[in-house]
């Protein structure tokens, strides 16, 4: 599904060179559910904007569904993002001033649906959203919470073979954030929806099976959770994650 | 992707944002009618200056009796003795070429009476050409004919402000005046030709160039059994000719006084080449003023036009960014954008020409100006314009659909 191999991401700033990633190796399967974890500056949303082709590894490889899109050109990148990836940033990012349900059916738009098939799929991924009865409205008329949600909808309106969350609850109240990750163990569950998203919440971090943990540049741990957190649960006192590292 | 989509596309972009279209449009608006409208009154102020100056009459050459010293007129009327006389001007009219009409005349400050009403006017006793070569036309009546001088008729035609002095309204032509005490009848009224020439040309009375001899008692008209004049005006052909015809008639006068080569004229020409070199000074500094005019409000409105595109363009990196997140090429997203800003830039072009038009309107009709606009203005401003919007409502959307959608998300 996912397959990165020696990725590496050099920024330059003036005469300093950032390695913001350093030789990362990664593979997640479909239908896996994952959190990246780690403080800021460890290079975990750079590795997300890469997974989700936003950005490009200035060296190494990324099989994506068995595709190499290291190599892509800007144009076939776009068709990449539009079909195969959703994309959940934590600032949501809709356009304003226009309805929910314009801002879902945007990718639609570039995938060349027609209009009725993009009112339909749109209204669909809202349903999945719980935002159905909202689709007229605007962002500035829905909560934090419900923005996120429409942002989410947005993300799944193709399809998409991965569901990638920036910081997904960053922005939101720890109740507001807790739904949001209760969609995502929904969709992930009943969908079998491949779900990545990062955050510094170690708390977030174990409603899943799975984290990854970040710092420099590189992945300090890969482990396995034997028993991941439901949306809901209280936040226990002890949050240490170790359990057994994922095999393979 | 096709056009009627990306049209759609840009259409709901533009609405959505009802109040930064309108305020880019504002920028645009603002820059074409200032243009159009600064033009066209520019037009209409060079226009009103320089027929002013062609009733003037600028191809005319006048001969005035003594020698012209220190300059200008009031030094003219100190040293006139009568040493012109009808026998000057018909060798002058037997002889030149290159003139289109030439005009003796007698002038005399009378007393004219026309029942209650008394006024003192410039009479001037000439040949039937005057009225053409001083630029003349009749508001009323007819002109008076060669016949009328060969038979010295009693018939006067009055400018439109003695008219209007003596008349106060009334019809004066079929009426009788009386000039020094005679009666003439009225035949003809001038039409009005405002000022630009010297002193007050609408207020005089023309009477056939005999009468004058006959009638107008200012005494010394002849001396010594020989018929003096005032002064004798012709035109040359043309401006190119005009100092040709001046030496041309300084020689036949002279040689018809008797002058030696040594000896001073006795005679003035005075030609209006002063006055068409100032006229040409003139009007090429309004070809400059009027240059600048449009150069500046093009400039402005085109910084104007610049910011609000630039500004309200890149302000949507953001946004340009999320588009191609979700999977926008950048050909769509340039389509887009185009399709925007040639929207905005036109709309904003159109209701700026008529803003432009309608402000050139309201100067007219406020009598402050004739304002003329001009089609050249309108392509002119119209077409910098849209250029300016276009380049710069595309160049920062091209800029920021070349960025990684990671980075155009990133800016604020």
């Amino acid at each position: 599904m996912i397959e990165v191999r020696a990725i590496t991401k050099i920024y330059t700033m003036g005469d300093n060179e950032v390695r913001a990633l350093d030789g990362v190796n990664l593979t997640i399967g479909k239908g896996e559910m994952t959190a990246i974890m780690g403080p800021s500056g460890s290079g975990k949303s750079t590795l997300l904007a890469i997974l989700g082709c936003l950005d490009v590894p200035t060296t190494g490889a990324y099989a994506l569904d068995g595709i190499s899109v290291e190599k892509m050109s800007d144009d076939q990148l776009a068709e990449v993002r539009n079909q195969k990836i959703g994309f959940v940033f934590q600032q949501f990012n809709l356009l304003a001033r226009t309805s929910a349900l314009d801002n879902v059916m945007m990718p639609l738009i570039y995938r060349g649906v027609s209009q009725k098939e993009r009112r339909k799929k749109a209204e669909a991924a809202l349903d999945k959203v719980g935002l159905r009865e909202r689709m007229h409205h605007r962002p500035n008329e829905l909560s934090g919470g419900q923005q996120q949600r429409v942002a989410i909808a947005r993300a799944l309106v193709n399809d998409p073979a991965i569901l990638l969350a920036d910081e997904p609850t960053g922005a939101l109240d720890s109740k507001t954030g807790t739904d949001i990750i209760r969609l995502f163990q929904t969709l992930h569950r009943d969908f079998g929806q491949t779900v990545i998203y990062v955050t510094h919440d170690p708390f977030i971090a174990r409603h899943t099976r799975r984290v990854v943990r970040m710092g420099d540049g590189q992945i300090v741990s890969d482990e396995a959770i034997a028993q991941p957190l439901e949306a809901g649960a209280p936040r226990p006192s002890d949050l240490a994650l170790v359990t057994s590292p994922v095999a393979g | 992707m096709n056009l009627s989509e990306n049209f759609r596309i840009a259409l709901r972009a533009l609405s959505a944002n009802k109040m930064r279209s309108i305020l880019t449009m504002l920028g645009i608006i603002i820059g074409v009618g200032a243009v159009v409208a600064l033009m066209a009154i520019g037009q209409g102020a060079t226009a009103s200056i320089t027929s002013q100056v062609e009733g003037i009459g600028s191809n005319q050459i006048t001969v005035f009796p003594g020698q012209l010293r220190g300059g200008g007129r009031n030094a003219l009327a100190s040293t006139q003795q009568a040493t012109l006389f009808l026998s000057d001007y018909e060798a002058l009219e037997r002889e030149m070429k290159n003139i289109t009409a030439i005009v003796p005349s007698v002038q005399a400050n009378s007393t004219v009476t026309y029942g209650q009403e008394t006024v003192s006017v410039n009479v001037t006793a000439t040949t039937p050409d005057y009225v053409s070569v001083n630029a003349y036309t009749l508001a009323r009546g007819k002109n008076f004919t060669a016949n009328d001088v060969a038979r010295a008729t009693r018939v006067a035609v009055l400018g439109s402000d003695t008219a209007a002095d003596l008349f106060s309204g009334l019809n004066p032509v079929g009426r009788k005046i009386k000039i020094g005490g005679v009666s003439f009848d009225v035949i003809g009224v001038l039409e009005e030709k405002g000022s630009g020439g010297f002193g007050n040309a609408d207020n005089l009375i023309l009477i056939p160039l005999e009468t004058g001899y006959d009638r107008l008692e200012s005494g010394s008209l002849v001396r010594s059994g020989r018929k003096t004049v005032s002064s004798i005006a012709f035109s040359a052909a043309n401006a190119e000719v005009v100092e040709q015809v001046m030496m041309e008639a300084e020689r036949i006068l002279r040689r018809e006084h008797g002058l030696r080569p040594a000896e001073e004229s006795d005679f003035s020409l005075f030609s209006q080449t002063q006055l068409l070199s100032s006229l040409s000074t003139i009007t090429t500094t309004l070809t400059i003023f009027l240059g600048a005019i449009a150069g500046i409000s093009l400039l402005v409105g085109g910084i104007g036009i610049m910011n609000i595109m630039l500004v309200s363009v890149t302000e949507r990196t953001k946004e340009i960014g999320l588009r191609k997140a979700v999977g926008a090429k950048r050909s769509v997203i340039l389509t887009q954008f185009l399709v925007e800003t040639l929207l905005l830039s036109l709309t904003g072009g159109l209701l700026g020409v008529l803003v432009g038009w309608g402000i050139a309107a309201a100067v007219t009709l406020a009598n402050l100006i004739t304002a003329q606009v001009t089609w050249e203005s309108v392509a002119l401003a119209f077409g910098f314009s849209a250029a300016v919007g276009l380049f710069f409502g595309l160049y920062p959307a091209w800029r920021a659909s070349r960025l990684r959608p990671i980075e155009a998300l990133r800016y604020e």
